[in-house]
Order: structure tokens, then sequence, then C-alpha cells
């Protein structure tokens, strides 16, 4: 899974735990090479000896700080790059992503994939690299050393190991699932914090703020219950480690005394040796550590590959022809059904038959949650239809490459977002290399010119994340002087003039006609007067076409659109 | 909200700008009142470590004696074995002490930690709660998440072992000089002139690091941002094609990142192989300087016993020293963290201090507005010197551009706000004299921006009303023409709804806060463009249903459709903070002032 990432950097996951391996050859080596210099160099009264001795110690210091150095500096170039590199890709996958795919995971959980996890695994490959010889190497040397002293003393090691090992395992294998009930209760309470952050005033106003410190504080206190859960048996590790590092201890300090007291061994060796025992436990301790990380780390590993390994439901894979771009502006759909999960009982659309001739204006009108922005979603294949087809110039949608239909079709959506930037920025989203007039020309078509004069920087005005600094009416139309620019066949308003007055829309309407007279308008309104003009009308409901017209014949045919229209005149006369 | 209330635009970096802190004292001491609270387990904690150091101390100490005694030749083999024998003994008692010590302080401490945890995280919560409507408008979501996320868990990490390394730390070290200047005074010297040294290499590189991490956490940061906006916004990017152009924006950012943290790890990294080095040349020193002193006996009554013991607390000394280096940016960012957790526990709480306590009784539905002129900043006025009134069971429309200042005022009814000059008043009483949360509780509002909660359909709707029945809630969702939709969703009433509401369409999350607003019992409505993505027809309903609910209560409507307020007791056309024409949808017409152009679409509106 990983390995596309790792190979270019293979050199670095290679030299960097190579080097560190420095480190434990020396802290394995000096204690021994003390132990001589006391046993022999004492014994013998050769203080040129010791000199030396310490002399050759000092060279394996200077070896090991180079090693150290190095060795850190290459398992960081590699953790870093590796997860810039991982990172880039899932940002990558994400981008590819349809509408569908990140329905299913939630932007928010997304967000938190791209970013935590990723940091997650990226501290935890830091170690495993700096620790992977490390711990296992102190270990192993540390085991030879011992058994190069004393066989018979390195005995009581090959009894407390495992014993320990057994152990740890347990505490950590217990641990696990009490470590994922504490992060989803964390997941919990930030969830309920970020809530009640954007819906401050939702709960302000019905007063409910004893209801959410209610609601907040018994999570709260599940969480606390939870980590005390998790931790509590977490913390047991060390002073079991202490504890079998002591047994350990006093065990090779007696039997090691009686082999001294008979004569089997020198005092040296066995200081040495206990050295070694506190060096095999410390190591067992960083291992046991790095396992406890990997368990955390394979759970956000587990959510990075859940995205990377999701399979993306629109791709070009399928174009049947893929130079062929938008001409025209031709729109249809053949007995189109379609729902958003395959589960779903209902369809959203059902057999939807429409033709839509290019450059028309046709108004779509319904009830809330006719189906209205489901089926105009459908032709620049945000989705994909579950029956039927959507043909664009005579050409199935699914034929097109992505990037040639969508270039084709511009489409303001009901939820708009503009990004932090400048407003130019931001329009420029349309075209990347519209001059400063065509982005006046758009902005003047959109009816948004006159309010950006209006401001100090113009288009140069910075707009915070989401624009946050205009108006609800100021952003549609940005949106809409951005879809322009695009210089689209087809454009798409959904439901998009809604924050903007009738007078303005109508405006908004003329440009539409003079200026983008070839283009095809599919415009999704509530009022009556946003569609009057159109081509043709379609009434939907309930995921079916009702009626379709032009607005006379309409009024003469159409129940429904009698009601509509009524309901929006009736007060007129009353 | 008026386009100046937010400062700038650009990303928010909510954790790099203030990684330092500033009045570290004064954190400190309101740290300590948090875990203060639990003095006699602190106590405890630290006896609990004084006795775990000491026994660790204690026992390798006994090592010497135990080594030395091996080896001496005036007492018999078995002598020996005897006097190993009981001194291991002790040394076992010794270690069991300690090992129970280090448990049951390592316990008591996560016990303390924790409920501080839970306080701090209370006490920031209900502080939250608290805090002016103003606090929100300024400071991003994500802005004030990250005091929960980061700051909180950086002051855990403290909490949780920092403290107890320190104390644990200065006390090894201490005992560890004192038993080392008891052993042999002259061969402390090497580790004493060692000590400042290392303490040296490590507080430079601990210096420069931390200000690699900086801009480390800032990359991240704008990394972080990054996602954040265009996942939200992918639908956009995808709309418009710019799949490639985010990417390769993204990989800019994340190269810079990359290079950052290559920078600052690494630096933060030779930490670790400097210290250890410069241990490992403090042993080799100690061990050399040792032997030689042997080998000129009785010159410094060194013996060889004495001096493996002596080596390997030379090896001990340096490791608290290590390991609080390494601390210091934990500590840190601690601090750091605490800092911006009081900030906001010290912010001014909403009307500090002017808080009314009258308790509205039974309302009426008497709303005046009486000269009121307000700016969300002193140097921008937004209303200036409005006046109008409502009687009860009226419904009043406010009519203008954006940006004129309707929801502003709504924003002062409900005291989100305070007005700069003038007063309103709710049957008579100004709403300053009034408590606050017996004025909202009076108040029911819809927004144009729909809030949902997570929870099902059900418990959305009953937000309005905690106690409603689950009968009122279906018949509130009639009212506001949401029960036909719901009954077709897959659990119904029980579906439950993610945070973002997936799945239903912008109008159908509308009439869910229609529902809820129609559920409360409250005199006075407020419904700010709330119909705005519901089509006609299904408005049309709405307003019948609420007809009736409305009979009795106070409606203030702002609508850009204008049809929906025409039958409204009386409009009020607003410009620029001014109200410029008033009066029934027909008296408006007949004046043929601003409100006429703009009905028949004469006037535009913005």
């Amino acid at each position: 899974m990983y390995w596309k990432y790792i190979k270019p950097y293979l050199p670095f996951f290679i030299l960097g735990p190579v080097l560190m391996l420095t480190e434990v050859c020396g802290e394995i080596v000096l204690p021994k090479l003390m132990s001589g210099m006391i046993d022999v160099g004492i014994a013998a009264k050769d203080s040129t000896f010791i000199i030396e001795r310490a002399l050759e110690m000092l060279g394996f210091v200077g070896v090991m700080i180079i090693g150290g150095i190095f060795g850190h500096f290459f398992s960081i170039k590699a953790s870093v790059n590796f997860s810039a590199a991982l990172r880039k890709d899932l940002f990558k996958k994400v981008q590819e992503f349809s509408f569908k795919n990140i329905d299913k995971f939630s932007t928010g959980s997304l967000v938190t994939r791209l970013t935590n996890d990723i940091t997650q695994i990226q501290n935890f490959t830091r170690q495993l690299l700096i620790g992977a010889f490390r711990s296992p190497g102190m270990l192993v040397g540390g085991m030879i050393m011992a058994l190069s002293i004393n066989k018979r003393l390195a005995l009581v090691l090959a009894i407390v190991i495992p014993v320990l090992g057994i152990t740890i395992g347990i505490i950590l294998k217990t641990a696990y699932p009490r470590f994922g009930a504490m992060q989803k209760k964390l997941d919990g309470l930030n969830s309920d914090i970020q809530e009640n952050i954007t819906n401050m005033r939702v709960v302000k106003s019905f007063v409910r703020t004893p209801h959410e410190i209610q609601k907040f504080i018994t999570a709260n206190g599940d969480l606390r219950g939870a980590t005390l859960k998790a931790m509590g048996l977490v913390i047991s590790t060390m002073p079991i480690m202490t504890l079998a590092m002591n047994i350990t201890t006093i065990c090779v300090v007696w039997f090691g005394g009686n082999f001294v007291v008979a004569g089997g061994m020198q005092v040296g060796e066995l200081t040495a040796f206990t050295t070694y025992i506190v060096q095999i436990l410390m190591s067992l301790m960083m291992l046991s550590n790095i396992i406890l990380q990997f368990s955390r780390a394979s759970a956000s590993s587990k959510r990075i590959c859940e995205v990377l390994t999701t399979e993306v439901d629109l791709t070009d894979d399928n174009a049947a022809d893929k130079d062929k771009i938008v001409t025209c502006g031709d729109v249809e759909f053949r007995d189109v059904c379609f729902k958003y999960r395959d589960d779903d009982e209902e369809n959203i659309l059902d057999h939807i038959n429409l033709k839509i001739d290019h450059g028309s204006v046709v108004g779509i009108i319904g009830i809330t949650g006719s189906g209205k922005s489901s089926l105009v979603q459908l032709i620049p294949r945000l989705y994909d239809v579950t029956g039927g087809e959507i043909l664009v110039d005579g050409v199935n949608v699914k034929d097109y490459t992505l990037k040639n239909l969508r270039g084709g079709v511009a489409m303001v959506l009901q939820k708009n977002v503009l990004f932090s930037g400048s407003v130019a920025d931001n329009l420029r989203w349309g075209d990347q290399n519209a001059s400063d007039e065509e982005l006046k020309s758009a902005a003047s078509a959109a009816q948004a010119d006159e309010f950006l004069q209006s401001f100090t920087d113009g288009y140069d005005t910075e707009l915070g994340q989401g624009g946050v600094n205009v108006s609800g009416g100021q952003k549609q139309r940005l949106c809409i002087a951005r879809a322009i620019l695009k210089k689209p066949k087809i454009l798409i308003l959904d439901d998009s003039t809604s924050a903007v007055d009738t007078a303005t829309e109508r405006r908004i309407r003329e440009s539409f006609a003079s200026e983008l007279k070839d283009t095809t308008k599919i415009i999704i309104a509530q009022r009556i007067s946003s569609v009057e003009s159109a081509d043709k009308i379609v009434v939907l409901d309930d995921g079916r076409i009702v009626a379709e017209g032009t607005h006379a014949e309409l009024l003469k045919t159409s129940e429904d659109y009698r009601n509509i229209c009524y309901s929006q005149m009736e007060k007129e006369v009353g | 909200m008026p386009p100046n209330i937010r400062p700038g635009g650009g990303r928010r970096d909510p954790v790099t700008d203030t990684r330092k802190p500033h009045n570290t004292k004064n954190t400190i001491k309101r740290l300590l009142t948090y875990i203060g609270k639990y003095k006699g387990r602190l106590v405890f904690a630290f006896i609990c470590v004084i006795l775990s150091t000491a026994s660790n101390l204690g026992a390798s100490y006994m090592l010497k004696p135990i080594v030395d005694n091996l080896v001496k030749t005036d007492i018999s083999a078995a002598e020996r074995i005897a006097s190993l024998a009981s001194s291991l003994a002790l040394m076992a008692a010794v270690y069991l002490v300690g090992v129970a010590a280090n448990y049951l302080q390592q316990r008591t401490m996560i016990h303390i930690s924790q409920n501080s945890l839970y306080a701090i995280r209370s006490d920031l919560f209900t502080k939250m709660q608290r805090l002016p409507i103003r606090f929100f408008d300024t400071n991003s979501t994500g802005e004030v998440m990250s005091r929960y996320t980061n700051d909180v868990d950086a002051i855990g990490e403290i909490l949780n072992t920092t403290a107890i390394q320190i104390f644990s730390g200065i006390l090894t070290l201490i005992g560890t000089l004192a038993i080392m200047l008891y052993t042999n005074a002259a061969l402390t010297c090497v580790t004493v002139i060692m000590t400042p040294l290392m303490a040296l290499v490590g507080g430079t590189i601990s210096k420069k690091s931390s200000k690699f991490f900086r801009k480390q956490q800032s990359d991240l940061g704008s990394v972080n941002g990054y996602v954040e906006e265009t996942v939200t916004g992918q639908n956009v990017v995808k709309v418009f094609c710019h799949e490639e152009k985010v990417v390769s924006e993204f990989s800019e950012l994340n190269e810079e990142l990359r290079k950052s943290q290559v920078r600052a790890q690494f630096v933060g990294g030779i930490m670790g192989p400097c210290m250890n080095a410069m241990n490992q040349v403090n042993y080799t020193l100690t061990a050399m300087a040792g032997s030689l002193f042997c080998l000129a006996t009785g010159m410094f009554n060194l013996s060889v016993g004495g001096l493996t013991v002596f080596v390997n607390y030379s090896r001990q000394f340096s490791r608290p020293i290590n390991e609080l280096s390494q601390q210091a940016t934990v500590i840190m960012s601690a601090l750091a963290g605490a800092e911006r957790v009081f900030e906001v526990m010290d912010a001014p709480n909403e009307y500090d201090g002017n808080e009314g306590d009258i308790v509205l009784d039974k309302v009426v539905g008497n709303v005046a507005v009486e000269n009121i002129t307000f700016g969300y900043n002193p140097d921008k006025v937004i209303l200036k010197d409005v006046s109008f009134y409502a009687h009860p069971g009226q419904k009043i429309a406010l009519v203008g551009s954006t940006g004129a200042g309707k929801t502003t005022i709504m924003n002062l009814i409900t005291r989100f706000y305070d007005v700069d000059k003038g007063r309103i008043t709710v049957d008579g009483i100004p709403i300053r004299d009034i408590k606050k949360d017996s004025l909202r509780g009076n108040i029911a509002m819809v927004l144009q921006d729909t809030h949902l909660f997570s929870g099902t359909v059900m418990e959305n709707i009953r937000y309005g009303r905690l106690d409603a029945t689950d009968e009122e809630v279906i018949a509130a969702a009639k009212t506001a023409s949401a029960h036909s939709f719901i009954k077709h969703l897959p659990q119904g009433y029980n579906t439950v709804l993610n945070g973002d509401g997936a799945n239903l369409s912008q109008g159908q999350r509308q009439l869910l806060n229609i529902a809820r607003a129609a559920l409360s019992k409250a005199q006075i409505l407020i419904l700010d463009e709330a119909t705005s993505s519901v089509d006609t027809r299904t408005e049309q309903q709405i307003n019948k249903g609420m007809d009736a609910l409305m009979e009795n209560r106070t409606t203030f409507v702002i609508a850009h459709r204008l049809s929906t307020i025409r039958n409204s007791d009386a409009i009020m056309v607003l410009e620029h903070g001014e109200i410029i024409e008033r009066g029934t949808h027909s008296e408006l017409l007949a004046l043929k002032g601003r409100y006429y152009e703009l009905y028949m679409g004469i006037k535009e509106l913005d």
C-alpha cells in the first residue's frame, strides 16, 4: 500500500536506521570497555592502559555522535518526505472523488484524514525509523554481551523476558480497544463543541444554554471516564517493567555474587552484567512504546487507506470520445431515473424525458424537495444517473471526459462558496487568463460591478474564508459573474438569485439575453417572475415532470402551474 | 452581518500566532488553582515521588557494599554469601517500596490531571456559552475549536507527565549529586564540570529548534486551512474543473511544509544524540579519572566497588537533565495553550454587570423600538435614530437592501448586541432591565442560515421546546409543512441527521427550522429570510399554518420576496440605517415612493 511512497526515499529509509546502529553499538561496547579498564587497568596498575582505553572510548563516542546525527537526519528526511508524498496523493485522490464519494465520507472526516491522521503516521514513521534497530539492536546486543560474560547468569533473562513480554502484550491488547473508545468519545465531544459554536445564535435565542452545558458535561465526564480507563491500564506497564528489572537485578547479583565468591567470575564482569540488564529492559520498554504507538498509527492508517482505496465512481476511463467538447449546448434527458443511494427505496427523479435546445432559456419550477437541484446536477455529471441517459450535443455525457464536459457547462450552485483571496482571484476561477476588462464586463453582466466599485479596494478586496465579508446577495452575484467568465455553452443557475431583488434579477436576465445569446440557460427559481419569459418552463413534482411549455401555454394547460402562479399572485389581488 | 465586522481576509491560523507565553507567572498560578483542588492527593503523589526516587537511589547505593563484600578476603565464603543474601533481601524490600510508590504516584496523577482537564473543559464550555455573539462573529470556528483541541491537549500533556517529571528529575539530580559527593567529592568534579556544558548545549538546541517549530506549526496551519477550505468547497472546485490548479497550489504549500518539517525536526532531533554523546563522554571521563585515582591508592580512598557504583551514578546523573531539556518545548507550548484558554475565560461575558433582573411573567407582545442608534464598530453607524412599535398579534415587515440594517434590528431586539443610543421595550419594560434568558425565552427565531444539530429529526424540532410531546412535535412539523417530507425519510421522525444535514435539500432544512420555531410558545416571532429557499406554494401553506400561530404573537418578518409580506400590518422600508417609508402595503403603494418602485420592479433593492 505505502510502498509507492517509500520507494523514492528508500535510501533514506535504510540509511537512517542503519546509522542509528552506531549509537547502539557504542552503548553496548562502552560498558564492556569500561569494565576492562577497571578490571585490567587497575589490577595491573597500568595508567597508560587506562588512558588508552579512555581515548578508545571517546573515539567510540565520536562515531556515535556522527552516526546519531546522520541517523536522525535520514530518518527525518525519510518520514517527512514519505508523509508529504502521501499527503499530496491523498489530496489528489480527494480531488478525483465524485460527489457521491464525498457524501459517503462527509467533508469533516476527509479534512481530519488529510491532516491529523497523516501527522500521526508521520510521527510514528519517524519514531520507528529512529528506534527500529535501536531497541531491538540494544536488546540483541545487550543479550549477546550478557551471554558472552556469563551464560548461566544470562539464563535469568531467558525467563524474565518472555514473562514480561507476555504481560505487556496482554496489557496493550486490552488497552487498544479502550483507546479506541476514548478517541470516539473525544470525537463526539469535539463535534458537540463545533456544533455549538456554529449554532450559537440558535442556542442563545432558544435559551438552551443550561441544556447544552448539561449535555456537554455528560459528554465531558464520559471522556474523562474513558481516558481513565485506558490510561489506568497503560500506567501499570512502567511499574511492571521496573519490577521485572529489579527482580532480575537481584537474581543476577545473587547468582553472580555466588559465582564471584566461588571464584568463577570477576567483580567488573558482574557490574557490567547489571548494566546490560538495565539496557535490555530499557529497550524492551521502548519497544512496547513503539507497539503502543503502532496501534494508534494503524488506526490512522486504516482511515487513510479507506480513502486511497475508494473506487472513484466517476472517471474518464469509459469515455468513448475523449476529444469531444461541448460546442452547441443541446441537452436531452432520456428516461432518466436517479437516486442518491443505491439502497434508497424511492427514486428522486423518475423517468424524466426532456429536450432543451441550444441557446434557449429553460425555467425549472417545483415545490421544495421535488428534485430540481438533483435534475440539473446530472448535466455536468456531478452524479451519474441510475437509469436512462443524458445527452449533451447528442452525445451521452458519459462519453465526454469530465474536463471537457464540465468545461462547457457552468453551474451556480444553491450553496455556493467563495474562497479566501481577492475578488479578482475568485472571479478568475472562471477563466484563469481573463483580463481585467473581461472581469469587469462579467461582473457588470452579473450586476456586481457597481457594488465592487464602492469597495475601497475594488476588485482587490480580500474575501475571508467562505466569503464572509460580503452579503448574501452580493455573494450570489459574484458567483454568477464567476460562471459567466467561463463563457459556457450551458449555464445552470440553481436558485442562485434568491437573495437578489426582483429588479436586479431582471437586469441579470437581460444581460444574459444580450451577452450569452448562444448559451443554453437553465434556471431553477422559486419566483414565477424569474422564469416567466423563458422559452420553456418545466414543472417538477415529486421527481416527475408534470407540465412543460411556455408561461402562456402552462397557464392554460397546467393546473399545477396555475396553482404556483396563484400562490404568488393571490395576494396581489387581495 | 455588516461587511466590515471581520477584519481582513486570508487564511487564519489559530495555532501559530501565540505559541509563546506572555505572562508565564500568572498562567502557572491559574493552572495550579485547578490542580490545587486536589491538595491531599497532590501531597500523596509527591510523597510517592520522593519515596520512589529515594528507593531508586538507595537501591543503587546499596550495590556498592554488596559488591565490595564479595571480594573481601578476611571473611569466609559462607559468611559472604550470607551477607549477600541479607543485603539482597533488604534491596528487594527497597525496590518493592519504589515500584509501589511509582504506581500509586502515576495513578494519583492521572486522576488529578484528568479531573483538572475535565474542569478546564467544562469551565471553558460554560464560559463560551456566556460569551456575546460578537465573539463568535469575530472569531472563526476553527479558531475557537483549537482552544479545545490543541490548547487543552497541550495542557493535558504537562499535567499528565511533565509536572511529576520535573519534580522527580530535580529530586534525582540532587540525590545523585549528594551521594556522589558523599562517595567521592573529587570524582564528582568531572560531572560538575560537564553539567553546565550539557545544559548549554541543550538550551541552545531547544532555543533554535523552537523557532523552527513555530515555522513548522504555521506551515502546518496553512496546509490544514487549505485542505479545510477546498474540501468544504469541493462542489465549486468540481464544477469549475479546478482540480488540477488546486492540487498544484496544495503541492506548493505541502512542499513548504515538508521543508520546514525537515528543518525543525532535525534541529529538534539532534538533541537526543548530542545529549547522549555528552553523557557518554562524562561516563568515560569519570571512569578514566576514577581508575587513575584507584591506582593512586589511599589518595582518594576509592575502592573498585565504589568506582563501579560511582560510574553508574554519573550515567544516571545526566538522565534527568536530558529529560528536562527535551520537555522544554512541551512546557512552552502548554503554557502558551493555557494562556489562550484563560484568555477566553477572561473575555467579558455577555453584558457583564448590566443584565437586568426582571423576569417577564406573561408577555403580551408590545414591542417598541425607540430612537435607536447602533454600529458594530463605533466608527460606522448602521442604524440611525430608528423607531417603530408592534402591538400584540401584529406582523411587522422590514424591507430594504442588504446592509440596510434589517438583521441588525433583530440582533438588537434579542440583545445579541446592545444599542448605542435609544431603547427597546417589551410590554413597556426596557429590555436592558429584563433578565437575558427571560427575554430570549419569549422570542422565537428562524434565521436564513439553517442550523441543525446532529440527532434525530424529532430532537431537532423539539429543540424549540424541550418538554413538547411527540404529538406536539408532529403538529409543529405539520404547521411548517415539513410533515410530508419527514414521513418519506427512511426512519421518519427518527431519521438521524448528521451535522451538515446531508440529503436534505436547502428548503427542507429551512422547513425544519420553521417547525422548531413553531413549537416554541414564545410570544414574539422573528423570521429573517426564513423561507428564501422554499418554493412559493409551500411557503403559502406555511403561512396558512402560521397564521393561526401568529394570531396572538407579535411577528417580525424580513423578506426579499415582497409577496410574502404583503399582508403585514406595517411595512418599514429601511435605507442606509433609516426608515424612509412606513405603512401598510396599500398605503405604501399609494404613496408611490420607494416601496412602490421596489414592488413594481422599477428600482433595485441593493
